[in-house]
Order: structure tokens, then C-alpha cells, then sequence
């Protein structure tokens, strides 16, 4: 047992020595009004990319997006940071859990 | 009133799945009832507990409190759901088989069942907490109205236990001694889906390389936004475009939880198992490195 647990130890320090590139600047979206502003936003390939999103309403919002795997719940008048990526050049939808309709998307260049 | 029944429904799903697989895996343990039950109201007053402190979680551990939260749920629901699966690898066969000979009442509950308990109240406090948030919103929202929502809330946790319910009565109907085989797998998939959900978390807070965002793209064949798709991503922790950490996290949940198993079974491995273990956590090591650089060749549709 113990001998499993130093090999996975190993193998789990192993796999983080692989560290990414520094970021760009972060990008800001707002909700409003059950809205994503900018609902679009280009980010570089390739990068690791902080999105900061305040949530401007008096109810909470969850950001998610099943292409980028990423889920944050924001509370009312919150703001919330993320990161995602390096991601490959294309588009990568993202929505409000708490609200399907509001809908926004990631242009990846 | 709809769209509040599709959410409910959305979050309490994954919880009733889980609850409906951990009964049935505890099946015929004396008790598990209570300690089931147990797990699920301790679960459902965590959720409140959680959704009001929202705020002061997102805000905790530089911006990161929510990731880390989660994903220290998700590990240790891993840790009690392998817990379950280790220790059910030494009695279960004889569970089984006093069973078939004797009837299931002979059993005797020697199961330590706090761990299948917390795992199904990690489960329910975590989609708990998200239907307390989104619940308040709509609440607090002018449109709607409190009728509506509690109508629609009703329906999606009746439609999500009634499916917890399928999970639970399709396993059952499984001959008692294959049954334990069956749900011991069930479980290790369960827990490496968490394990890889959780890396998926630390990925968002960046507290973990991604090892490759994509490491493919299979939401052509099934999206995870259907619902066999969240069904499976729940089970299995089918994830249509994953990141390379994610599957060494899922991976390496198999290996540890499983060969754990096997030792509690089997005694001390021979010098040839050992090797091939060794050489399946080198392949592993070798993919993730492969993986690690982006490729900016690939364009994602």
C-alpha cells in the first residue's frame, strides 16, 4: 500500500514540472441587465487568459462553458476571476447557468 | 416556471444518481437506510450553510475560495467512495454469498457506512448549494413570482429523484451475486469523474497546468450538454473535450483506488504485476508530458 501511494506521489510531482508561460493582461466582462458586456471577446491563442467578471445584478450568476470545462458561481455585485486556456484558435461559447438565455462567447486567435 | 424545473432538475440529478448507486451498493447493510438519509439532510443544511456563505468563499484564497471548495469536496467524496470500494473488496463476496445461501436479512452491517454517508452528503451539498443560489435569484427576481418558482423547483426534484430511483431499482434488479461486482465498478468510475472534475477546478484557478486544453473533442458524437451526455459525465465523468490533467487525475483515481483493491484482495502483488503497474504510471507520465504543450496547429470548430 505504501509503495502505491509513494509511486502515485511521484507521478503526481512528475506531471506538475510542467509549468505554463506567463499571461496577457486580464479581460473584463460585465453582466447587466441578464446580459454578458462585451458578450464577445477575442483572447490569443495559445495563452493562458484571466477573465474578471463582475456580476452587476442583485442575483447571483454562474459562468460556465462545457467547451472550456470552466464553472464560477458570482454573487449579486461580485467579481469573480478565472482562468482559461492556452486554448487552440476557434470559438468557445460560454452562458449563465442561473439564466441559459444570457449567452456569450470567446474568440480564441 | 419550466426553465426553473429544467435547472432543478439539471443540479439535483447528479446528486440522486449518486445517492441511488451508494443505496444500492450498500444494499442489504443493516441501517442504511438512516445513515443514507443521514448524509442527504446533513447534505441539504451544508447547501444552505454554503449558498449563504457564497460570497466569503468566492472571495477566500485570492479569488479562488469556489475552486478550491469544490474540489476539495469532489477529493474527499473520491477518498470515502474508495474507502467504500476497498473495503468492500474483502467482505462483499462473503455478503454475497451468505446472502444467496441465507437470505439477504442475515447480513450483519459491519460496514462502516459514515463513508458511503459523506459521500452522498458532499454530493447533495455541493449541487445543493448551487439550487439555493439559483432559487434565491429567482426569488428575488421581479418576474416569476414565488408560486411559480416553488412549483418549478418542485418538479425538478421530483424528475431528479424519480431518476435517482430508475439508477437505484435497475441495479437491484441485478442477481445479488453480481450485484456487489457491478457497483464496486460503478463506484471507481464515480470517483475518478470526481477526481477529474476536481482537477478541472484547480485547472480554473490555475492552481494546475492544463497538460493540453483539449486533449480531444468528441462533442460531435455526444454533447455534454445533452442529457445522456450530463448523465454519463456524472457516471463516468465523460467530458466531451478534456484537459490533459483530467485524465491523469481520472487515470491515476483508477489506479490508486484499484490497485488498493486488488492488494486488499489479492495480498502482495508478484514482481511482475509491480512491473506492469510501474509501466502503465510511466505511459501515463509520458502522455501527460506529450500532451503539455498546446498545439496551435489543431483548430477547434
Amino acid at each position: 500500500m505504501m509503495r502505491s501511494l509513494a509511486l502515485a506521489a511521484v507521478f503526481v510531482v512528475a506531471a506538475f514540472g510542467s509549468v505554463q508561460a506567463a499571461d496577457p493582461a486580464p479581460v473584463s466582462i460585465t453582466i447587466k441587465d441578464r446580459q454578458f458586456v462585451p458578450a464577445e471577446v477575442t483572447v490569443p491563442a495559445g495563452a493562458k487568459v484571466e477573465l474578471q467578471i463582475r456580476n452587476e445584478q442583485t442575483t447571483a450568476a454562474e459562468f460556465e462553458s462545457h467547451q472550456m470545462r470552466r464553472e464560477k458561481v458570482i454573487p449579486p455585485g461580485g467579481t469573480v476571476s478565472l482562468f482559461i486556456g492556452p486554448l487552440n484558435p476557434g470559438r468557445y461559447e460560454f452562458f449563465d447557468d442561473f439564466n441559459p438565455k444570457n449567452r456569450g462567447v470567446v474568440v480564441v486567435k | 416556471m419550466l426553465a426553473t424545473a429544467i435547472i432543478v432538475f439539471r443540479e439535483v440529478l447528479e446528486a440522486a444518481l449518486i445517492v441511488g448507486i451508494v443505496m444500492a451498493a450498500s444494499r442489504g447493510i443493516r441501517g442504511r437506510s438512516a445513515w443514507v438519509v443521514g448524509g442527504i439532510v446533513g447534505g441539504g443544511l451544508g447547501a444552505v450553510v454554503v449558498a449563504a456563505f457564497a460570497g466569503t468563499i468566492a472571495g477566500a484564497a485570492a479569488g479562488m475560495g469556489q475552486e478550491v471548495f469544490n474540489a476539495a469536496v469532489l477529493f474527499a467524496a473520491v477518498g470515502m467512495l474508495g474507502w467504500h470500494n476497498i473495503w468492500m473488496t474483502r467482505h462483499g463476496r462473503e455478503m454475497a454469498g451468505a446472502a444467496t445461501r441465507l437470505g439477504a436479512a442475515v447480513r450483519a452491517g459491519r460496514e462502516p457506512l459514515w463513508a458511503l454517508s459523506f459521500a452522498v452528503g458532499l454530493a447533495v451539498l455541493r449541487e445543493g448549494s448551487e439550487i439555493v443560489l439559483f432559487l434565491y435569484g429567482i426569488a428575488a427576481a421581479e418576474d416569476g413570482g414565488a408560486g411559480a418558482m416553488a412549483l418549478g423547483g418542485a418538479f425538478g426534484l421530483a424528475a431528479g429523484v424519480a431518476a435517482g430511483a430508475g439508477m437505484y431499482f435497475g441495479l437491484v434488479s441485478i442477481p445479488l451475486r453480481h450485484l456487489f461486482a457491478v457497483t464496486s465498478w460503478l463506484v471507481l468510475l464515480l470517483a475518478a469523474g470526481m477526481a477529474s472534475q476536481a482537477a478541472a477546478f484547480l485547472l480554473q484557478a490555475d492552481l494546475l497546468p492544463a497538460l493540453g486544453d483539449t486533449l480531444w473533442d468528441t462533442s460531435f458524437l455526444l454533447n455534454e450538454k445533452s442529457i445522456v451526455g450530463r448523465v454519463l459525465h456524472t457516471l463516468v465523468g465523460y467530458t466531451a473535450q478534456p484537459a490533459g490533467i483530467q485524465l491523469v487525475f481520472y487515470l491515476a483515481t483508477l489506479l490508486v483506488i484499484g490497485s488498493l483493491m486488488w492488494l486488499v484482495n489479492r495480498g502482495a502483488p508478484t514482481a511482475l504485476q509491480l512491473i506492469a503497474y510501474l509501466a502503465t504510471l510511466a505511459v501515463m507520465a509520458i502522455l501527460a508530458r506529450i500532451a503539455s504543450p498546446p498545439r496551435p496547429a489543431r483548430v477547434a470548430a
